[in-house]
Formats: C-alpha cells, structure tokens, sequence
C-alpha cells in the first residue's frame, strides 16, 4: 500500500508532530500504524509516540532535538515503512455494557430524541464494531470512530459535574467509555463493569490504538458478577484477534 | 517517615515525571518548577530526578521521625525548623523529631522540599509523581506518611548556593504551536502587544488567561497536546497546559511555551502579569 502524504510540524524543544490527511479514516490509523512500527524496529531509545485520529505526537523525553535532522529522520522512516511490513497483531474486544435505566440515566431522553425506542437504541449501539482512533483525555479513555449516523447527538447543553466510572456515553459522532470519575458534557446510556485503566497491571490498558470494541448488552445481575470479578481479578474481556 | 501534620494547599510528592505513558492518555505530572527541584537535589548530591514535595502557597507542618538532611527551594514561603528561621538553598541537619512549618508566602507560588536520597513512596509506572488514578490520591492529606531513608553521617560538600532566581521574571519565551498558522493578523496583534495575567483557574493541569482575544470557528480532530501547549478555545480564551494537562485536545494549539517558560509560570499566581515573547 502507498504511504500518505504527511506533514511534520515542530511541537516545542522536543517533540514533532506529524500529520496525515485531516480525516477519520481506517486506512489513515493503518498507515500512522504502519509508520509506527518501522520507527519501533529503529530501535532509538527515549521515543514515545502518541496517534490521535490523523495524527502522530513523537515526544523525545532524553534531550532537546534538531528540528531538521529530526524530520529527515521521519522522512527516511516513512520511506523504510513502505519497504518492510510488519505484522500487526489487533484485537476485536467485547466489552459488556449495562444499559438498565440506573446507570443509563440518559437513554430515555436519548432514544426520544432520536426517534429510537430503548430497545432499538441498544441494537444500534451494540451491532457495530467501533475503531479505537486513539487513547488519551484521560487515562485509558478511548477515541472511538465508527458510530452509526442514526445514534449521533449533540452532547448535552449542561455538563455534569460527576460521570460515573465506566459510564458509556454519546456525544455527536462519538461513543466512548469515561474510565474514571470525570466531570462530563455526554449522553449516558449505560455502565461498563471493566476497569479501562488499571496501574497495577503490566499493560494497565489492555485496549490498542487500531483495535476495535464491540459492546454487547447485558443485565444487572451479570453486571454485578463481571464487577465483583474484576475485583477480585479473575475478569478477562473477551477478545478476539483480527485478521490484519 | 516524614508526617504530614497539616497538608496546607496543595502538598504533592513530585519527581521530574512520569514518560514513556503517553500513548494510553497518562499526562507526564511531575514538579510544575522543575528547575526549582534540581536544584534543591543537587545541593543535597541526590540524582535530580529524586522525588520532592511540592508546596503550594500555603506551606504545610510536617515532622520526621528520623536524621536526615534537607534542602528547600522555589518560592520564598517562610520556613521555620522547630520555630527557627531557615533559608532556601542551603543544607539543613533534620534530628528526629523536629518539626519544619511554614508561614507566609513571600515570592512566587510553588516551594520544593528535598531530603537527602528522596523521599520512597511508591513508584507507579516508573515514577512517584503523585496523580490519580495513576496513584491512589493526587496529593498528601493531613496525617500522610512519606517515608525517607535515614541519614546521619553525611557531608554536604556544598552547604549554600547563591542561585539566580525567576520570580521576577515576566516574559514567557514561546515557540510557533501546530496550529499557529490559524492565528490571524488581529490575533497575533493582540498575543504579542499587551500583558496577560493569570486567571483564578489555574492548577497543576492548566493556567488560564484572564483577557480574551478574538475567537475563532476552527474546529480540528482531536490531536496531541503537551506541558506548556497553549490552547485557544472559539470563544478567545488562552489556557496554558501544564505538568497534569490531558494528553490529547481539541482546541487549537496556538503557541508551545519554552521549559524554562514552564518554570516561571509555575511559579505565577492569580492576577500575576505575563508576556509573550516569540523565539
């Protein structure tokens, strides 16, 4: 596949930011991704790299860098990247939602405003697989693209001061999981019992840049289970690997 | 252990910051003035990234349990050990017991306290820079242990150090940000003619401006941001991301500030009155 045409920006004494087509697209993360891995096999100490959507934030946390040579540097990557490709492992998770009208406490106003009943609302949300175009905001929040048309809707006019952990939410072209407590402006349609951000983890956010999320409804009861499981740390979200 | 007997403001245990945890949304947190903490570190021959306390404003009570040598740094917050005066940049023997208080703030916003070989809270993805839900709390509260290794046959090979200080400084050294190209002529007029100061909104995440410059309609994808983006949101306002600030935003990113601009707004406070300056 032919690379992109990209932008590299300086971001400060040492970071860069490098720039793909201003869209949300699939085959956009793909090449950011591929990109990424032809860096990574560079093997350069002291680089870290975070996607958001069409962009690349590469931050040198050693020392302040030399613009020019930094984007020379980039530039030569991005040439290596459409030589060797690497193998990218990416997963489907599923991840369970609770929508019952204790935690959704938004999802009766929402399906009324889009003309949905509850039940639809939840088929529409739980039939699609959604990208993760990036992590950040907070701590294991996920950028996720992908939300059907007829689900979009504008966030609400007052924020909320306090967002349940785990709530799910949607906000114009937008769903996503608040993985801690968090002032927040989305419609809330349910819970999701599994911890996003866990530091005592090796890898406290199990999720990717690149996976994808498919939510699946599930009642209280069971909700209450994958909770007291998650405690006592024994959940694993099912996942499955996608074939790249 | 060192005690926390009364927290004050804002009391966080802070090293230079916690990297390599950006791509899964972890902001770098770590000592807002961090020229301030190499210094106090380097008096007392520790590794500059050891881990300190950072005061805010209103200095904290805080008794140790066990020797140990200390040095203080940053904003001018009067000290007193066992209700003697003590002064920033020098070394100060702590016998068991003794109780270090502070008063009133002097000069700047953001004081360090160093202990010979850091203090020990726990590390958590490579640091002990305090943020939650990284750490369990993102500050110390009243009753707090810190614990610290004990010290009792050290020689400071420096006891005092005249050091050149940025409270008085007003000028904030910036770079262009990505989206500086946005910025209209009006716009960057208005940046780089006339003084800013600090609103009553400005933590350990961000600094925002108290005036307003023209607005803007642009709306981007969510991208990158860094300690020291400057951010413009469509109604005109500036706001400052500093060593807590989320790691990605929708806002344009105007201007990047210096790290040396960093420390000297770490150490500004409400109402305090700042320039930019483009390099």
């Amino acid at each position: 596949m032919k690379s992109y045409p990209i932008s590299i920006k300086p971001f400060g004494e040492r970071a860069v930011l490098v720039e793909w087509p201003e869209k949300v697209s699939e085959s956009i993360l793909a090449d950011i991704l591929d990109f990424m891995d032809a860096f990574k096999e560079l093997k350069i100490p002291g680089w870290e790299m975070s996607v958001a959507y069409n962009s690349l934030t590469m931050v040198y946390n050693q020392d302040h860098i030399d613009f020019e040579e930094t984007k020379n540097m980039i530039l030569d990557c991005q040439e290596r990247q459409a030589k060797s490709k690497t193998e990218r492992v990416q997963h489907l998770w599923t991840l369970p939602v609770c929508y019952d009208l204790e935690f959704g406490m938004d999802i009766e106003e929402t399906s009324k405003t889009l003309g949905l009943s509850i039940e639809e609302l939840i088929e529409q949300h739980t039939s699609h697989q959604y990208v993760v175009y990036g992590i950040g905001f907070l701590p294991g929040f996920m950028y996720l693209g992908g939300l059907p048309s007829s689900l979009e809707i504008p966030r609400r006019g007052e924020p909320r001061l306090k967002v349940q952990k785990g709530s799910v939410g949607l906000a114009s072209k937008q769903t996503g999981i608040y993985p801690q407590d968090s002032p927040g402006g989305w419609n809330i349609i349910g819970n999701c019992p599994v911890d996003l951000f866990d530091p005592s983890k090796e890898h406290p956010c199990f999720v990717k840049v690149g996976d994808k999320i498919q939510f699946e409804s599930i009642s209280k009861a069971e909700y209450e289970l994958h909770k007291i499981e998650g405690e006592v740390g024994i959940y694993e979200p099912e996942k499955v690997v996608l074939n790249a | 252990m060192l005690k926390v007997l009364k927290a004050g403001l804002y009391l966080s245990i802070q090293d230079l910051g916690r990297f390599g945890h950006r791509d899964i949304g972890v902001p770098i947190a770590g000592a807002m003035d961090v020229e301030s903490v190499k210094k106090a570190n380097l008096l007392l021959e520790n590794d500059e990234n050891d881990a300190v306390l950072e005061i805010t404003m209103t200095g904290p009570t805080l008794q140790f349990d066990t020797d140990t040598y200390i040095s203080l740094s940053g904003a001018h917050i009067v000290a007193t050990l066992n209700n003697e005066p003590i002064d920033n940049y020098t070394v100060i023997k702590i016998g068991k017991g003794d109780i270090l208080s502070y008063g009133r703030l002097e000069k700047g916003f953001r004081g360090y306290l160093a202990v010979k070989g850091g203090f020990q809270s726990k590390r958590v993805l490579d640091s002990r820079s305090q943020f939650y839900p990284v750490t369990k709390s993102s500050r110390l509260k009243d009753g707090d242990d810190v614990p610290y290794a004990a010290t009792t046959d050290y020689e400071p090979k420096i006891s005092e150090v005249k050091i050149e200080e940025h409270f008085e400084n007003t000028i904030l050294k910036v770079y262009k940000g990505p989206e500086f190209s946005l910025l209209s002529d009006g716009q960057l007029t208005e940046i780089f003619s006339k003084p800013y100061s600090v609103s009553k909104e400005n933590n350990r995440m961000a600094y925002q401006l108290s005036e307003l410059i023209t607005g803007h309609s642009h709306s981007m994808l969510t991208s990158g941001t860094l300690p020291g983006t400057i951010q413009l949101t469509p109604a005109g306002r500036m706001i400052i991301l500093m060593k807590d600030g989320q790691t990605t935003g929708g806002y344009p990113r105007i201007l990047q500030l210096s790290e040396e601009s960093i420390s000297v707004l770490a150490q500004k406070k409400y109402g305090d009155e700042l320039v930019f300056k483009l390099v």
